[in-house]
């Protein structure tokens, strides 16, 4: 087992000072250190930087987040906390007293994108509008198609003054804001500079966000400059350039760390961090919102009935599978991970293979056949040939009889978008997912949300849970909002609706000259703090 | 000459139509929905039936296949459905970066390839033909991609003496064989690239040259009294049409199906895009890759069987 190294961010002494004083972050550039981070990725190119990025999650957390940012933001400053959401480009927003279907946004003052173009709230009405409508002049059908699962429910935006603006859902949403973390700000004038043309404003993107674009190699790097006249002084990256390189192959990611092509690799093979340590490397682990779970179809076949899922769920030895990571993961016991706030104190299904073959005789399923739907690879599935044969193993032992259909990546995204009602051959599907924001977890249980149109891919559905989420998406008091989510999150772990494996402690590892990194419990990461010394 | 050069390229026309119906349709033969990577996967099914339509992909088949076809004819292959980029700028890019390493591979591999070949078939039974056949054997039967890796550790992280991985530190743009601070990255994935060939054409040099070699009219030349350096250009002109051939499937074999050793070198090339757009099922950067792959194949043949006839007129009779 891997010490689990946890940093927490340094205080930028200066830029405190300068704030203390009043002056202007810009003032601080002669003072920042230089250097150039080299990070390798592990997508296959270099994620779109103009506007929405593509590269899933890791096209925010690189590119996304480093050149532009939305109206909330993480809070990605400690690595022994959740990360929740933050004021962003707006520095306050509330719901409208009269009409729970309005939200207001007071806009931070003093902001400008990276072009010098205002940040205003005519700038974030032509930013929304832009993805709501066809007809707006900088509509684009890529923005609209990665933005749209954060969008789909805004019906109107509305500008209130030079610094206020409201967004109008289509129905009453409490935990809306979450959505609005993914939708990113450009700026209009670089835009409408440009033609309206997205390829050729990915010559000047234009952001608010901490990095200015340097240069591109398409396909092959993206180089970001330092904003020195960045709004918040504390998040002034600490180095001068951010280079980054695509490298989909864990073992070249990890030859460029050794050979000191790079400074930073993003997930290394745990069978490559022992060498990786004896080198002299840095390898950080930390918690992080993901479960590697078994999604099941409780419409029909095994899995219908809780007897099943619950015997699926004693079979499983979670402490082997996480020996098996080389300890890169740890035991997963429901659909967040143990310090998530809204984990609660839900029934742990521990290893007992007895009792799992015990409650298959009695639901009359011994053995028990099932066939699950698994993939040789795709984002976030960790080891998934390894760790399912080892899932294989645990559950004949306690009396199931697994069959494998092996799908490529991308079909099995078509087969978790099309849902178990559409693929009735799969009694379960092997498919991960992020648990960071309580309205992923309502999407993936609540029988309203069934793919279809949600995350719930196997028609999953608990008659009190279902009305504890459905009050949580009606109240707008977050305390009383999670209260009811932990509660849900109870009753489904208790119902065993999926089989939890593990979470993934996603492995980074970096030279001995980059400090300060301070790995959040998220998927995305402030590169800010970095010094390369 | 020239009327057997217009007819082999008269030929290519139909195989370049085929070749385009193939690339086409294959795509859509695989299962899921071209624009399910686009798709969020909480997408409501009116979401996906309106960005279907955003990206064209609403129309019958054969509609979108002959609108592809008018615009490949001009050049235009569409627009990468991951990278928003036009297909043509990052086939062309890649194609550039593979050949790069693939031509001088090749060149590589033929040269030692003929030496070693051309030594062998002199000197059938001995030490030195054991040898060659030893290096032709393990160039055949190693795989690259182990191959590669084992390269990047001596080299690279033991040694330090090359780089592990792309293409030059500021991309493929400024790359140049005539630099060393660009060509060093080149050479580690040249070499493992270039160990097939070497094998392959080995062979082929040594079993060419050795048939030739018990030619009667090779007895006549050195009866004559030609120097053993003459009777060795006469053997490799008549083993050259055959290695030739060799050669420029080797070649194609290389632009086409260097997805290993580009994935561990991390080059960007043809086998780099062509996995990445397997990977993200990007049909027109997919369809658009296979094309020229296969377009540059066929022009690949064509070169070697003009040459062939030049080297050797009786192919032409033939």
């Amino acid at each position: 087992m891997h010490m689990i190294t946890r940093y927490r961010r340094r205080l930028i002494p200066a830029a405190l000072a300068a704030l203390a004083m009043g002056s202007p972050p810009a003032a601080l550039a002669q003072d920042l250190p230089g250097g150039v981070l080299t990070v390798a990725m592990t997508v296959s190119d270099v994620p779109d930087w103009a506007g929405m990025p593509d590269q899933g999650f890791e096209g925010h957390r690189f590119v996304g987040y480093s050149l532009y940012e939305g109206l909330v933001s993480w809070d990605l400053s400690t690595s022994d906390q959740e990360v929740d959401i933050i004021p962003g480009l707006a520095e306050a927003w509330s719901i409208d007293p009269e009409n729970p279907s309005r939200w207001i946004f007071d806009l931070r003052e003093g902001v400008s994108f990276h072009d010098g173009c205002a940040w205003n709230a005519e700038a974030a009405v032509w930013n929304y509008q832009r993805l709501i409508d066809e007809s707006h002049p900088g509509f684009n059908q890529v923005d609209f198609a990665r933005a749209r699962s954060r969008t789909s429910t805004i019906a109107e935006v509305e500008l209130i003054d030079d610094m206020t603006f409201a967004l109008h859902t289509t129905d009453v949403e409490s935990l809306f804001p979450y959505n609005l973390v993914y939708v990113l700000m450009v700026s209009p004038c670089a835009y409408e500079a440009a033609g309206n043309d997205r390829a050729a404003y990915a010559a000047t993107p234009s952001g608010t966000g901490p990095y200015v674009f340097g240069s591109a190699v398409p396909g092959e790097r993206l180089e970001l400059l330092r904003n020195d006249a960045y709004w918040n002084p504390d998040r002034i990256p600490q180095h001068e350039r951010l280079v980054l390189l695509p490298m989909p192959e864990a073992t070249t990611r990890a030859a460029a760390l050794l050979s000191g092509q790079v400074d930073f690799v993003e997930a290394p093979s745990p069978d490559m961090i022992p060498a990786l340590e004896g080198a002299g490397m840095t390898v950080v682990l930390n918690e992080y919102p993901h479960y590697w779970p078994y999604r099941l179809n409780v419409l029909e076949g095994p899995f219908a009935d809780v007897r099943v899922r619950q015997a699926a769920n004693y079979a499983i030895n979670r402490d082997e599978m996480v020996a098996l990571l080389n300890g890169t993961a740890t035991p997963a016991f429901g659909a967040h991970t143990t310090n998530q706030r809204n984990f609660g104190e839900p029934y742990r299904f521990s290893y007992d293979p007895e009792r799992a073959r015990a409650l298959l005789e009695e639901a009359g399923c011994l053995p028990c056949e099932v066939t699950i739907g698994i993939s040789p690879a795709g984002s976030g599935q960790m080891q998934p040939l390894p760790m399912n044969e080892l899932m294989q193993a645990h559950l004949s032992a306690a009396g199931f009889d697994v069959t494998f259909e092996v799908i490529d990546w991308n079909t099995m995204i078509g087969v978790f978008i099309r849902g178990a009602v559409a693929h009735p051959e799969y009694d379960a599907i092997n498919f991960s997912s992020a648990s960071m924001e309580p309205l992923q977890f309502v999407k993936s249980f609540m029988k309203r949300f069934q793919t279809p149109g949600g995350s719930n891919w196997g028609g999953y559905h608990h008659a009190e849970a279902e009305e504890l989420m459905a009050a949580a998406l009606q109240s707008f008091d977050p305390a009383e909002q999670d209260d009811l989510i932990r509660q849900a999150h109870e009753l489904v772990v208790a119902d065993a609706a999926q089989i939890f494996v593990v979470s993934d402690l996603n492995p980074r590892a970096m030279a001995p000259h980059v400090q300060d990194f301070v790995q959040a419990q998220s998927w995305f990461q402030d590169m800010t703090p970095i010094r390369v010394e | 000459m020239w009327v057997y050069a217009a007819k082999r390229v008269l030929y290519a026309i139909p195989i370049a139509i085929g070749v385009s119906v193939i690339c086409f349709s294959l795509v859509y033969l695989a299962p899921g929905d071209p624009i399910q990577s686009l798709i969020p996967p909480d997408a409501t099914a009116e979401d996906i039936e309106t960005i279907r339509r955003l990206y064209g992909f609403d129309k019958p088949l054969v509609l979108q296949y002959l609108d592809w076809l008018a615009r490949a004819l001009t050049g235009d292959l569409g627009i990468s459905l991951q990278s928003n980029r036009p297909v043509i700028d990052e086939v062309t890019r890649a194609l550039g970066n593979t050949l790069a390493i693939a031509i001088a591979a090749i060149l590589a591999a033929f040269v030692l390839a003929t030496i070693l070949g051309t030594l062998a078939a002199f000197n059938l039974g001995r030490p030195i033909d054991k040898i060659a056949t030893s290096i032709s054997t393990i160039g055949v039967s190693v795989p690259n991609y182990w191959m590669g890796i084992v390269l990047v550790i001596l080299f690279a992280v033991q040694w330090r003496l090359l780089p592990a991985t792309g293409m030059g530190g500021e991309g493929s743009e400024h790359f140049s064989w005539l630099q060393w601070d660009q060509a060093r990255y080149a050479i580690l994935p040249m070499v493992t690239m270039a160990m097939i060939p070497l094998g392959v054409v080995t062979r082929s040099t040594r079993s060419a040259v050795a048939d030739t070699l018990s030619q009667d009219y090779v007895q006549l030349l050195r009866a004559k009294g030609l120097g053993e350096m003459q009777v060795v250009c006469h053997a490799l002109r008549n083993a050259l049409p055959q290695m030739l051939a060799v050669m420029g499937l080797q070649l194609g074999y290389l632009i086409g199906g260097s997805i290993l050793i580009e994935t561990v070198f991390n080059w960007p090339g043809t086998g780099l895009v062509m996995s990445r757009a397997i990977l993200t099922r990007d049909i027109p950067l997919l369809q658009g890759t296979i094309l020229v792959l296969a377009l540059s194949f066929v022009a690949i043949n064509l070169i070697v069987d003009l040459l062939q006839t030049v080297i050797d007129p009786r192919i032409k009779r033939a």
